[in-house]
């Protein structure tokens, strides 16, 4: 079976250097880099899916002369199913990208069959096919500017002629997944570091692929500087491990990490939280995701999304459940505490978004805060000793990283394909696409129903288990908890409430109602190798929440290898139903699936039957008489959200800016603009004072900078004599 | 076999009821503003009429408007069948728990506010945008009061707690659960839109919720619309019933308990829909921003009701 791995690693690497031998630019370069890349993919998934039924895990070792330790792969249950998620997203983000990045090569694939039907005007769809598309305030100015020609004018102004480079991308996006392999089964501090390093370069290079744009440029810059404070942290985690243990190597964190002091440990926990949460993402160190994630191409931005930031989680419960042992109480409650909050502050700021990208962005924030619900509640059964209860929660988080990976892949491929099918990814521009993109809107709907943790998908199958996790502890633990678990249950409602409110909205204004803008008008179905990625993942939403129980089954297997007694399936899964632990209650998402569709069926046919078919008449919406509804009228993304901001406007903080334009008089007005901004409290109150900080320091430092070289060779020679000092007394 | 003969049989129920109980706030409200009111027959013969009429559909509209009353539909009749109506046993009470019944619901409303998006009309954007923000806000404490009514039943299937509360005495039963009924009588108001929270007479755009967003509707999906929006009526009024008040004659077996137990459960419901009725007469629909604050009261009684039952301890 190892066969299958070294075939996906040595796939990645061909696919990385394959669009090098073609011309870079070209549907041969893309061609030979993807479809390598999905068959490492399904390479990846049938050498995870072996070692999850089988169970038998697998190693590599191979002894070197390094000082480090031999570098050695495991893939044990925990790491397969990680394989398993990256491999299996990865397969579809790459049967996607091959349509995806014939954008990027600068030809015009869709001359639009469908323009016939226009609801604004009559001259449509003359949009740039390269590099430039994506900045949703893009055509919107281009537009006002030239109003005869926008063709021309539109590819000369945002440069068509030089084409994207292909094989670059393929290069970096199979390097990405390579290094995200690599890190979920390595066994060595040390090339950990090195390979999560690899990880986080390979994405900020894709992150700024689309780098004429500056605020790429500044988003990349900011997920350098933020991936690589969490690197310090990491760093500091693994680095104390190594002075406790005097080893690179898991297996002897695993062995000496029982005995390390208290504090030690405290230590060890807050650097591992602060490193992996920063690309976790978890509130307040989410700062660069929102505007990171968005920029980098869609298939990427899948990948991240929905894979990237679970290594993050992978490797902290790494460090929680398998290196630091027997864990003190408040951890766990400290990690529901930061959950509850990126929960909630998450999908309250998706909201507020109209830019279809950074919307699906701040959601990852939330469903990171629900996987570390189920996280903080293992901790919590962990330190109870209840490891029945324990292995629950960590099945839910696990069914969570899944379920989150197939969904949000699927929404961000969506995302792509309206902004390959629009060119445009702020919301206020779409509407009416599911008439243009029917395979894109049907696929859409369904990440969004389950993402919305909406029954009889998969979404809600985890989310079910997560709040039964939460609810379990009032079996357990203190009379506080009695009181604060079910109140942090309903708090997750409200988040689940919430994310069906930004879901309606995202698919509802960009698919439904009538075409706000040419670039909607202009819209154009997407071609058959993205459909068949995002395919894929559409049909795993529904199959994952119909064999809930035998993934469950699968996953149980994975908590079986933190604790070493086997715990008994039959208290979680019996037949076709999920069953709490404490017997509170039971589940079957086939049977309620099959209930569902036979009302839906049932009343369809029941009525068919007895009343025949009916007549249908197609008339204009009600327009309360006037001469014709525009689309100009309908709800806007900024106005649906409006009751929420005003309601949560002691979050928001929310501005507002109205500049009115008339010709000497206040009643012969000729302009208005409307300008409504919230503000973002983290980056207020913490960021904003920090970067600030830091600037006078170096306003301050600034003195000591004179440009003369004397200067410098002096402080120089000074150093080096307090060097010598500081030794010199150190020894003596 | 004859035990799921009778928990189809409440199912059918609660669809024949469901218009009638509509009926009856409508002809108090009508009586007390010293109108004659509609007949008992009136409301059925309104939705064999709908059933058979011809439909309009805007030519903006697409599939999810023709798909959503059979969705909303069937959420409704999953709900309904979660549902214990008299006795503590629903039609497919095993398959899911109080979760899953208040994610079902969330399911049709998806649907619905999707289709009111689906015309491009500013009344369904209206409607959809407040639907939401009202429900979402409304969703925790439903949720919390059921968790509050669990922690003591230990059970969070409907119908495990309904059966526990059947057997506990009267005065018991009272002092534990009395917070939790006001919350879900506030979440009950807010989701069959009634006033305060909505006010389903209505036609000033302004001020509608839930007929704004069904007002392309028209024909048979109308009627399916205004009959699931009726059974979701009957439903929360009935789990009102069943937790609030479960006491029922026992000793009797087969047709007759039967019999005495769904006469039972119609006074209970019509009591409760005498209040709903007789708080709609009474008060005015608040402004849209001052509903949040009925339903944080709705959330924070919920709290209380937890806090209750933390201090008395759990059942056995």
């Amino acid at each position: 079976m190892a066969f299958f791995f070294f075939a996906q690693i040595s796939l990645h690497i061909l696919g990385a250097i394959a669009g090098f031998l073609f011309e870079q630019h070209g549907e041969k370069a893309n061609r030979s880099t993807h479809l390598l890349a999905s068959l490492a993919g399904t390479a990846g998934v049938v050498f995870a899916l072996y070692i999850l039924l089988t169970g038998k895990s697998w190693v590599l070792e191979i002894a070197g002369s390094l000082p480090v330790g031999p570098l050695r792969l495991e893939a044990d249950l925990f790491s397969a199913f990680f394989l398993f998620v990256i491999s299996f997203l990865s397969l579809a983000t790459s049967l996607f990208a091959i349509g995806y990045t014939r954008e990027y090569q600068g030809k015009s694939n869709s001359p639009s069959k469908n323009s016939k039907v226009n609801w604004t005007s009559p001259n449509t769809n003359q949009f740039p096919q390269c590099g430039n598309w994506g900045n949703p305030d893009y055509h919107k100015e281009k537009e006002n500017k030239s109003q005869d020609s926008p063709g021309n004018l539109l590819s000369k102004e945002n440069g068509c002629q030089d084409k994207k480079n292909i094989a670059l991308l393929g290069f970096f996006y199979n390097l990405f997944i390579l290094a995200m392999l690599l890190v979920v089964t390595i066994r060595n501090a040390f090339y950990f570091l090195l390979f999560w390093e690899l990880m986080s370069l390979a994405s900020y290079f894709l992150v700024i692929f689309e780098h004429e744009k500056p605020e790429t440029r500044s988003a990349g810059v900011l997920y350098l500087v933020m991936t690589h404070i969490g690197t310090v942290f990491i760093s500091t985690a693994f680095w104390l491990l190594y002075i406790h243990t005097g080893s690179f190597s898991f297996d002897s964190f695993r062995a000496g990490a029982g005995f390390l002091s208290p504090v030690f440990k405290n230590i060890i926990f807050f650097s591992a939280l602060l490193g992996f949460g920063t690309k976790a993402g978890i509130i307040p160190l989410h700062i660069w995701l929102p505007k990171a994630h968005p920029q980098a191409p869609s298939h990427v931005s899948a990948l991240m999304s929905g894979v990237m930031i679970k290594t993050a989680i992978y490797a902290f419960l790494r460090f929680l459940l398998d290196f630091l042992g027997a864990t003190p109480g408040w951890w766990g409650n400290l990690i529901l505490a930061i959950a509850i909050v990126s929960t909630l502050l998450g999908i309250l700021y998706a909201l507020m978004e109209h830019d279809l990208k950074r919307l699906l962005a701040f959601s990852s924030i939330e469903n990171i805060g629900i996987i570390l619900l189920g996280v903080g509640m293992c901790l919590a059964f962990k330190t109870q000793g209840q490891t029945l209860y324990a292995a629950f929660a960590l099945v839910a988080a696990l069914f969570h990283i899944l379920n989150h990976a197939v969904f949000k892949g699927l929404l961000f491929l969506g995302a792509g394909a309206v902004l390959s099918g629009t060119h445009t990814r702020n919301m206020e521009q779409l509407g009416g696409l599911i008439k243009k993109m029917p395979w894109t809107a049907a696929y859409f709907l369904i990440g969004a129903v389950a993402i919305s943790a909406l029954p009889p998908l998969n979404g809600f199958v985890s989310e079910w288990m997560t709040f039964v996790a939460i609810l379990l502890g009032i079996e357990t633990g203190s009379t506080g908890m009695h009181f604060f678990l079910p109140v942090l249950a309903s708090l997750l409602g409200l988040a689940g409430a919430l994310a069906a409110t930004c879901f309606v909205k995202a698919f509802g204004i960009s698919f439904l109602g009538m075409p706000r803008s040419k670039h909607a008008t202009g819209a154009h179905e997407i071609s058959g190798s993205m459909k068949l990625g995002m395919g894929i993942l559409a049909t795993s939403c529904l199959a994952l929440a119909l064999s809930a129980p035998w993934v469950v089954k699968i996953l149980w297997k994975i908590t079986n290898t933190f604790s070493n007694v086997n715990l008994p399936m039959e208290s979680v899964v019996q037949k076709l139903f999920l069953i709490s632990p404490s017997k509170a209650s039971q589940f079957s998402p086939l049977l309620l699936a099959f209930i569902l569709l036979g009302f839906i069926f049932g009343s369809a046919v029941l009525l068919r039957i007895f009343l025949g078919k009916q007549k249908v008449r197609i008339g204009p919406s009600w327009d309360c008489g006037m001469p014709r509804l525009e689309p100009r009228m309908q709800y806007s993304a900024t106005g649906y959200s409006k009751p929420l901001r005003r309601i949560f406007s002691f979050l928001y903080q929310p501005t507002r800016h109205v500049e009115l334009e008339d010709e000497g008089h206040e009643l012969l007005r000729t302009a208005q603009r409307f300008e409504t901004k919230i503000t973002q409290p983290v980056d207020e109150w913490v960021y904003k004072p920090l970067a600030n900080l830091i600037s006078s320091l170096s306003q301050k430092a600034k003195h000591i900078q004179t440009g003369h070289i004397q200067l410098y060779l002096s402080y120089i020679f000074i150093t080096l004599i307090l060097l010598l000092l500081f030794w010199g007394g150190h020894s003596s | 076999m004859i035990s799921i003969f009778f928990a189809c049989a409440k199912v059918l129920f609660l669809m024949a009821l469901a218009p009638l109980l509509s009926w009856f706030i409508k002809k108090m409200k009508a009586i007390s503003q010293n109108r004659v009111g509609p007949s008992p027959v009136q409301v059925y013969t309104d939705l064999w009429k709908l059933f058979h009429k011809d439909m309009v559909i805007s030519e903006a509209a697409s599939w999810i408007f023709h798909a959503m009353p059979f969705v909303l539909f069937a959420s409704v009749l999953s709900a309904a069948s979660l549902t214990p109506v008299s006795g503590a046993v629903s039609l497919f009470g095993f398959t899911g728990d109080v979760i899953v019944f208040v994610y079902l619901l969330a399911l049709g409303r998806f649907f619905l506010t999707l289709a009111a998006l689906d015309t491009g009309t500013t009344f369904g954007g209206m409607g959809s945008s407040r639907e939401m923000t009202l429900s979402s806000l409304a969703e925790p404490a439903l949720l919390l009061s059921f968790f509050s009514l669990s922690f003591r039943t230990q059970s969070l299937s409907l119908d495990g707690i309904v059966s526990y509360f059947s057997w506990q005495s009267p005065i018991q039963i009272l002092f534990f659960t009395s917070l939790a009924f006001g919350a879900l009588l506030i979440v009950t108001i807010a989701e069959s839109g009634r006033i305060p929270m909505d006010n389903p007479a209505t036609h000033l755009e302004l001020t509608m919720i839930h007929e704004a967003m069904i007002l392309e509707y028209s024909g048979r999906y109308l009627a399916l619309i205004e009959w699931s929006h009726q059974i979701k009526q009957i439903i929360f009024l009935t789990l009102l019933a069943n937790l609030f008040f479960p006491w029922n004659f026992s000793g009797m077996s087969g047709f007759a308990a039967f019999g005495v137990g769904i006469g039972l459960y119609l006074l209970k419901i019509f009591f409760l829909a005498f209040v709903i009725g007789w708080i709609e007469i009474h008060s005015a629909k608040l402004r849209l921003f001052r509903a949040p604050d009925l339903l944080a009261v709705a959330f924070v009684l919920a709290v209380l009701s937890l806090l209750g039952q933390l201090i008395i301890g759990r059942g056995v």
